[in-house]
C-alpha cells in the first residue's frame, strides 16, 4: 500500500485540485468542525467522551488524531460516549464513533452511547461491527520468475498475436464466401465507403507531405552532389529513393497512424458494446462483415494513394531541382527517363498491397483484444499504430534485402 | 381530514429541490414549458412520464447538465447561478447521482470509484477512506471481493449497486436515481427498493428517482409526479395518481401490468401503503 501522504500528494496535482483544496483549507476554522472532549468520571468508573460539532465527513478531520490518541491511551477504562453536543452526522462520523467503541469493547471494557438524537444512535448501530477487507493473495515468486515472467509474457503474446493474425487472414477469406442466399460474399458499398475513408480522404495529406519529402530529399541531394559537380544526378537520386522505397513506405506509416487507428477503434468500440457477439450469434462472421471490408479497401486504397504519392514526391522533387540547381523540367524527365526503368517502379508497388494487409490485420487483431474499459481502447489503438508501423519497416528492411538477394 | 393533515406537515417541510417556471429546448422543439416541481427533505419522489417527455432531460437540466432557457431551479436552498465557484462545488458535494447505465469510471475499481469524490474533497487519511468505502459497498450489499474489481468485470446488478454506492460517497443529502431498477430482476429490484428506502431512513436522504417500475412505485416512493405535455401533469400520493382524469396516467396506473399490484380497495391500500411508510 502506498503511503498516505504520496497518495494525497498525486491527487492533489490534479488541474482542479487547487480549488478544492483552498475551499478544504477553510474547514479547520470553521467553529463548526467536529471536536471531543475526554473528562474522568468520579469512582474511577472509567471516562466520559463529550463529542461535539458536525462528525461529517468534511468536519471530521479535526478529530481523527484526538480519537487515534483516545483509542490507545483510553481503551482500558470503560468509556461514556456523549452525543448531546453533536450537531450533524453522517456514516463517516459515525463509522469513527463505531469504531472507538468496538477498540473499547475489544479490551473488554464496555463502551456505552448517550445523549444525542434519536437518529445518530440508530445509525451508529446500522453499522457493521467492522469491515471485511477481501484478501489479496500474497505471491512469493522467487526473483528469477519474476525477472523472466515478463518476457515469457510477451513471447506468448507475440505467438497469439501472430495466431490471430493469420486466424483473421484465414476467416477473412472464408468468412467473404459464407453468406447463404446472396451471390457475392462482400457487400461492394461497404467496401466502396472504406475506400472513401482510406483512400479518397486521405488524397490531400498524402499528397502534401509526398511533396514536401521529395523536396527535402532534392534540395539535401543537390548540396551534396554539388561538391563533385554531379547536380544532375539528383535526380537518380530522388527517383530511386522515393519508387523503391519512400513512397511506399512512408505512404503506409500515414495510413497506419491515419487508418489503422480507426479500424481498431471502430472494432474496438463494436467489442466493448458487445456488437461483435451480436453479429456472432446471427450468425454472421465478424472478420467477414466488419474486417475483410476494410481489408480489401486497404489493400485497393494504400497502392493507388502510393502512386500519388510518388507523382508529388517527384513534383516536389523537379520544382526543388529547377529552383536550386536550374535543373529544368524537360532535363529532369529526360534524366529520370535513363536513371529509372520499369522495375524499379514495380519493386517498390509490389510492397505496397503487403503493408496494406499487415496494417489491416494488425489493426483488426489488436481491435478484437479491446476489453471492457476505456483505457484499454486508447491502449490497443496505440498498440495498433505503433505495431503496424514497426513491421512495416521491418517488412520493407526484409523487401530490400530479398531484392538484393535476387538482383531485382 | 386525514388528507388535510398531511398537506400541512409537507407544507412546513423543508423544500430540497424547488424548480420554478423551467423552460427546456432544443432548437425549435420546446421539451419543457413552465415546469414546477417541488421536493422535500426525506422523501422518495417517484418521477414517471413516458418515453420521450423530458424526464432525463429535466434531471440533466436540474444538473446543470443542459442549459434552459428560462426560469429558477434552487436546490438545497441555494440558487446555483448566483454561487461562487467554492460554493458551486459545496452544493456539488451534496449531490449524489445514479446515471441510468451506471456510469462508473472503466479504468478504476470499484474502490477507486468510490473514492473519487472523497480524494477530491476529503481531508481524510487513506486507511479511513478505505474503510469508507468498503463500508459504503457493503451498506449498498456488494461482496468485499467486488471492491478490487472492474467495472467490465462486474454483472448489470453489481454496476447499480456500485454506482449507487459511489453517489452515495460523500453521503449527500440529494440523490438522483436515473431507473435505478431497470435491467434488475425482481427480487434484485425489490431488494435495491429496500435498499433506497433503509438508506433514508438512516441517513436522512432525500431521493429523486427516475423510473418505470411500477412496483418500486408502489412500495418505496412518498409521491409520484407525473411527467407530461411538457409539464408536471400530476404530482400526489398512489392514490392521487389512481383518482387523476387523464388517460396515460389511467392506462399507466390502471394497466394489466399495474392491476396485480393495485387491489381492488384502493382506499385501504393507500392507508395501508401510508402506515407502512412511515
Amino acid at each position: 500500500m502506498c503511503d498516505d501522504t504520496e497518495e494525497s500528494s498525486r491527487y492533489d496535482s490534479a488541474r482542479l485540485s487547487q480549488a478544492r483544496k483552498d475551499a478544504r483549507d477553510l474547514k479547520p476554522a470553521d467553529p463548526s468542525a467536529a471536536h471531543v472532549k475526554i473528562e474522568s468520571l468520579p469512582d474511577g468508573a472509567g471516562h466520559r467522551l463529550r463529542l461535539g460539532g458536525r462528525w461529517t465527513n468534511t468536519g471530521l478531520h479535526a478529530v481523527l488524531h484526538d480519537l487515534e490518541e483516545i483509542g490507545r491511551d483510553r481503551a482500558a477504562d470503560d468509556l461514556e460516549i456523549d452525543l448531546s453536543d453533536i450537531a450533524a452526522m453522517d456514516v463517516a462520523g459515525a463509522w469513527m464513533i463505531r469504531r472507538l467503541a468496538r477498540t473499547v469493547e475489544a479490551n473488554g471494557h464496555a463502551a456505552h452511547l448517550s445523549g444525542g438524537e434519536g437518529r445518530f444512535q440508530e445509525l451508529i448501530a446500522v453499522l457493521p461491527d467492522k469491515v471485511e477487507k477481501a484478501e489479496e493473495p500474497s505471491e512469493t515468486r522467487s526473483l528469477f520468475t519474476r525477472l523472466f515472467e515478463p518476457v515469457g509474457k510477451l513471447a506468448y503474446s507475440f505467438w497469439g498475436d501472430f495466431l490471430s493474425a493469420m486466424h483473421i487472414l484465414g476467416s477473412a477469406v472464408r468468412g467473404a464466401q459464407m453468406k447463404l442466399g446472396r451471390a457475392s460474399g462482400v457487400s461492394p458499398a461497404s467496401v466502396v465507403n472504406q475506400i472513401d475513408h482510406m483512400g479518397v480522404k486521405a488524397t490531400p495529406i498524402i499528397l502534401l507531405m509526398s511533396f514536401l519529402i521529395g523536396a527535402i530529399i532534392a534540395q539535401q541531394g543537390a548540396f551534396q552532389l554539388r561538391y563533385f559537380g554531379a547536380e544532375v544526378f539528383v535526380v537518380d537520386l530522388v527517383g530511386i529513393l522515393q519508387l523503391r522505397e519512400i513512397g511506399v513506405l512512408l505512404t503506409a506509416i500515414m495510413i497506419a497512424g491515419r487508418s489503422g487507428s480507426a479500424i481498431t477503434a471502430e472494432i474496438g468500440s463494436m467489442k466493448m458494446r458487445e456488437e461483435v457477439d451480436a453479429l456472432l450469434v446471427m450468425g454472421l462472421n465478424p472478420v467477414g462483415v466488419l474486417i475483410f471490408p476494410r481489408l480489401v479497401a486497404l489493400t485497393i486504397a494504400l497502392p493507388l494513394l502510393t502512386i500519388l504519392a510518388n507523382f508529388a514526391s517527384l513534383f516536389g522533387a523537379a520544382m526543388v531541382a529547377w529552383g536550386y540547381s536550374g535543373i529544368t523540367f524537360a532535363v529532369f524527365l529526360q534524366r529520370m527517363h535513363e536513371a529509372i526503368d520499369l522495375s524499379t517502379i514495380v519493386s517498390g508497388m509490389i510492397k505496397a498491397p503487403f503493408m496494406a494487409l499487415i496494417i489491416g490485420v494488425v489493426a483488426a487483431v489488436e481491435g478484437l483484444k479491446v476489453g471492457g474499459s476505456a483505457e484499454s481502447l486508447g491502449l490497443h489503438v496505440t498498440a495498433s499504430v505503433v505495431k503496424s508501423i514497426f513491421v512495416v519497416i521491418l517488412v520493407d528492411g526484409l523487401f530490400a534485402m530479398f531484392y538484393a538477394a535476387i538482383d531485382f | 381530514m386525514d388528507d388535510n393533515t398531511a398537506s400541512q406537515e409537507t407544507a412546513e417541510r423543508e423544500t430540497i429541490l424547488s424548480v420554478r417556471d423551467l423552460t427546456v429546448g432544443f432548437g425549435p422543439k420546446v421539451v419543457l414549458d413552465n415546469l414546477n416541481l417541488d421536493i422535500y427533505r426525506g422523501e422518495i419522489l417517484g418521477f414517471v412520464g413516458a418515453s420521450g417527455t423530458g424526464k432525463s432531460v429535466l434531471m440533466r437540466t436540474v444538473l446543470r447538465l443542459l442549459p434552459r432557457r428560462s426560469g429558477t431551479i434552487h436546490i438545497l436552498g441555494e440558487d446555483y447561478d448566483s454561487l461562487g465557484e467554492e460554493e458551486r462545488m459545496k452544493l456539488d458535494m451534496r449531490l449524489g447521482v445514479l446515471f441510468q447505465h451506471g456510469a462508473l469510471f472503466s479504468a478504476l475499481t470499484v474502490r477507486e470509484n468510490i473514492q473519487l469524490p472523497m480524494r477530491e474533497y476529503l481531508d481524510l487519511p487513506k486507511w479511513l477512506m478505505d474503510e469508507l468505502a468498503l463500508l459504503k459497498i457493503e451498506m449498498v450489499g456488494l461482496a468485499a471481493d467486488a471492491a478490487d474489481k472492474y467495472p467490465s468485470e462486474l454483472s448489470g446488478g453489481m454496476i447499480k449497486r456500485a454506482a449507487l454506492a459511489r453517489a452515495l460517497a460523500l453521503d449527500p443529502d440529494l440523490v438522483f436515481l436515473d431507473e435505478p431498477t431497470s435491467g434488475l430482476d425482481p427480487i434484485g429490484a425489490a431488494e435495491f427498493d429496500e435498499l433506497i428506502a433503509r438508506l433514508r431512513d438512516t441517513l436522512g436522504l432525500t431521493v429523486y428517482m427516475v423510473t418505470h417500475d411500477l412496483d418500486s412505485l408502489f412500495s418505496v416512493c412518498d409521491r409520484i409526479a407525473v411527467l407530461g405535455q411538457k409539464r408536471v401533469l400530476v404530482e400526489g400520493t398512489i392514490e392521487d395518481m389512481l383518482e387523476f382524469d387523464d388517460p396515460w396516467v389511467q392506462s399507466y396506473f390502471r394497466g394489466k401490468r399495474a392491476r396485480s399490484i393495485v387491489p381492488q380497495d384502493r382506499s385501504k391500500t393507500s392507508q395501508a401503503l401510508r402506515h407502512g411508510l412511515k
